[in-house]
């Protein structure tokens, strides 16, 4: 009978912490945010990049973004200007000079990040952004309210926003491809692509330890960092590089993740809301005691 | 000793002035109704690396910082019980209210997808700055309503008079309105001490807003301690926002300005203002950013402008006492420190937002300004309305029993 009562109690705690546990994963809504060891990242190699485009040109395909046809991308003379990611191409290539030899310049491709910690991520209002298994940092249109937040938080100013649209204006950047492709096991669209594998596909542990090698091996060719193992916390694409990746156009970044400190800020005001609470309970006793004050005052001028 | 009491003032709705501001009004919505229209990259000068502009920086930040006489009134007079200022509550109520129902509005033109605005009620995320503002600004606002509610109560108990076939609900309205006054009296000081905790956090979070910004914002005002600066400069914003708005008011109905009331508050400003300097001050020093003031930028000199007349120069103005007896003395130093608080915001927002690969630097388009004038001339004009129909304002009361109705300095 015991046995029974103890059964019976194990088998309804479960059920209410099930429930419970639903319920709050339906009510809070809060943005997915996991961090995994085996999550995938891609490595560029900026020196062998050769700035056939192929990859602005298969992103297009891929998104169903309109494009003109791919014999067009040859055209070198795009390269004349900086081009930023915006809502019709979610990653372009840009060129800067090598000081070394003039012909063979530099190539950058350009595209979100993937951040492990990202500031899209924490800024987002409704929790639109989810940092995946595999890496990818992903949009939800079914919850983006166009507050363009995220575009204030990202350290790499990469969200674009489609500013010409009065309805269902979406917030537009590269996706690692997740839904089509990376969460299938596929490659990224422009990883596939690509005509002399200067971006590779893998673990970003594997990738971390390919590029030290590759600096290891070629001390002349690269200079020795990864940009992204440890820039704002790190990030999933990583990039090698012959020439300092600030005169490519990277930003500035140091090594603490860009939410952090907001954060701290944000969860030291906030903390179980403790000091709100406090704040209203401090008032509230001021409040009394005045009162009380001035009712004593009145009735002693009576 | 005179005594003050709310009363609706008696004058004419339209004055010159008043077309003037229609006018703008309607210009504003003009460029409103481009922006539902065709979206909003076509009526401002936003882009991927400027995402903000004075839709949230004027219009939100500072609109903000400028309602925060709404929440400082309501704690020196019902929290701190100072009873001489029970006169000033009403209309700093009032700015509060109509200021943040602006907020709400310029929040809701500027977002993307404006009719998703009530996602954040049901989708929440934690560490968003932006979720916190949101939610805290969202329930003030219902707050203000509600401490606005006995103002409508006291207009229409005794005088509900609905037009023919309504009538017959004329009682039972007027007996909804006592039992709702009545509620409203016993549970007021919940609704007060929830707005001041309110204010205190959205006030703070605000300047939390761009810290995540990082390196893209400009050292000079890129400081943890941003929450703590934002909310010392709302404090100290908040009475000179009263003081400059009640000289306006007397001016524009041709009352005699409340000379000693306004006295004691402006005793109460120079402190405060003070404390913000000092600690503006002390966090330059100790980020040693004041090296950054070398350089001629726009950068430098907005900040140089910022702390000069925004700060320093009505400190000094509100330290002397010749100025204190002057109403004039006192609105021109109140507005010295509004526009201080305003010029700070916009720095905060915009000019020292600096994105990493901008070609051209942000300057907002003439339809941008229109909307932001607009809705300013919008809530003057509100805030007319509201003074014309409501007992907001307060004028002394004789024993006479048309007393209600008399203007204080008036033609009459």
């Amino acid at each position: 009978m015991a046995n029974q009562t103890r059964r019976n109690f194990i088998k309804t705690s479960a059920l209410i912490t099930s429930a419970t546990i639903g319920l709050t994963n339906k009510s809070k809504a809060a943005p997915k945010y996991i961090l995994s060891e085996d999550r995938m990242g891609v490595l560029v190699d900026t020196t062998v990049c050769i700035g056939c485009r192929k990859c602005e040109w298969a992103c297009k395909v891929e998104h169903n973004l309109p494009t003109s046809a791919i014999e067009t991308y040859d055209d070198r003379s795009v390269f004349n200007e900086k081009r930023r990611p915006n809502d019709k191409a979610l990653t372009v290539v840009n060129e800067y000079p090598n000081d070394y030899s003039d012909k063979f310049p530099i190539n950058v491709k350009v595209q979100c990040m993937h951040c492990d910690k990202p500031a899209c991520l924490s800024a987002c209002i409704v929790g639109a952004f989810s940092k995946h298994e595999n890496g990818a940092v992903t949009w939800d249109t079914s919850k983006c309210i166009g507050c363009r937040y995220c575009m204030v938080a990202c350290p790499f100013q990469i969200p674009a926003f489609e500013f010409e649209k009065a309805l269902k204006p979406d917030i537009k950047k590269c996706d690692f491809c997740y839904e089509q492709r990376t969460s299938k096991g596929k490659l990224p669209a422009c990883v596939e692509i690509c005509p002399v594998e200067a971006i590779t596909f893998g673990r970003r542990e594997d990738l971390i330890k390919t590029a030290r090698q590759k600096i290891k091996i070629y001390p002349n060719r690269y200079i020795n960092r990864i940009f992204g193992e440890y820039e704002v916390g790190g990030t999933s694409w990583l990039y090698l590089a012959s020439k300092e990746f600030e005169k490519l156009d990277f930003p500035k970044l140091g090594k603490d993740p860009a939410p952090g400190v907001s954060e701290a800020i944000q969860h030291g005001i906030f903390a179980y809301f403790v000091p709100p609470v406090a704040l209203y309970a401090l008032l509230g006793g001021i409040m009394w005691i005045n009162k009380n004050k001035k009712s004593k005052e009145k009735e002693q001028e009576k | 000793m005179e005594n003050l009491k709310p009363t609706i003032l008696q004058k004419k709705f339209f004055t010159p002035a008043v077309i003037g501001l229609t006018v703008l009004a309607i210009n504003g919505i003009i460029f409103l109704m481009i922006r539902f229209l065709w979206g909003i990259g076509a009526v401002t000068n936003l882009n991927n690396q400027y995402p903000w502009g004075i839709w949230i920086g004027i219009d939100v930040a500072a609109g903000v910082a400028l309602a925060a006489g709404g929440f400082t009134t309501a704690a020196l007079g019902h929290i701190m019980h100072k009873d001489q200022y029970h006169a000033i509550i009403r209309p700093a109520l009032l700015t509060a209210m109509l200021g943040y129902t602006f907020v709400a509005l310029s929040v809701m033109i500027d977002l993307g997808r404006y009719y998703y605005i009530w996602h954040p009620l049901i989708m929440w995320n934690g560490s968003s700055v932006l979720f916190e503002v949101g939610m805290c600004v969202m329930i003030y606002v219902t707050v203000l309503y509600i401490e606005f509610l006995p103002i409508v109560t006291e207009r229409f108990i005794g005088r509900v008079n609905l037009p023919s076939f309504l009538s017959k609900f004329n009682k039972p309205l007027d007996k909804f309105l006592r039992t709702l006054d009545r509620g409203l009296e016993k549970t007021m000081f919940i609704f007060i001490i929830a707005g001041v905790v309110l204010s205190c956090l959205h006030q703070s979070s605000l300047g939390t807003l761009m810290v995540i910004a990082g390196p893209k914002m400009h050292p000079l005002w890129q400081t943890p301690v941003l929450p703590l600066l934002f909310l010392l400069s709302a404090i100290s914003v908040g009475f000179p926002m009263v003081i400059m708005e009640s000289y306006l008011t007397s001016k524009s109905f041709g009352l005699k300005p409340e000379t000693n009331i306004l006295s004691d508050l402006s005793n109460i400003v120079a402190p405060l203002l003070g404390i913000y300097l000092a600690f503006k001050i002390g966090d330059m020093v100790i980020r040693q950013t004041f090296v950054y003031l070398t350089e001629v930028n726009t950068e430098s000199i907005m900040f140089t402008l910022e702390i000069l007349i925004g700060v320093i120069i009505p400190l000094r103005m509100f330290l002397s006492n010749e100025i204190k007896k002057s109403p004039t003395g006192m609105a021109i130093a109140s507005f010295l420190v509004v526009l201080g608080v305003l010029l700070n915001r916009i720095n905060n927002f915009l000019v020292a937002y600096n994105p990493p690969y901008s070609s051209k630097a942000y300057f907002p388009s003439f339809g941008e300004i229109s909307v932001t004038i607009g809705f300013i001339a919008l809530e003057i004009l509100l805030f007319r309305f509201f003074v014309l129909n409501f007992p907001i304002v307060s004028l002394p009361v004789y024993s006479t029993p048309q007393a209600k109705f008399t203007i204080r300095g008036g033609s009459k």
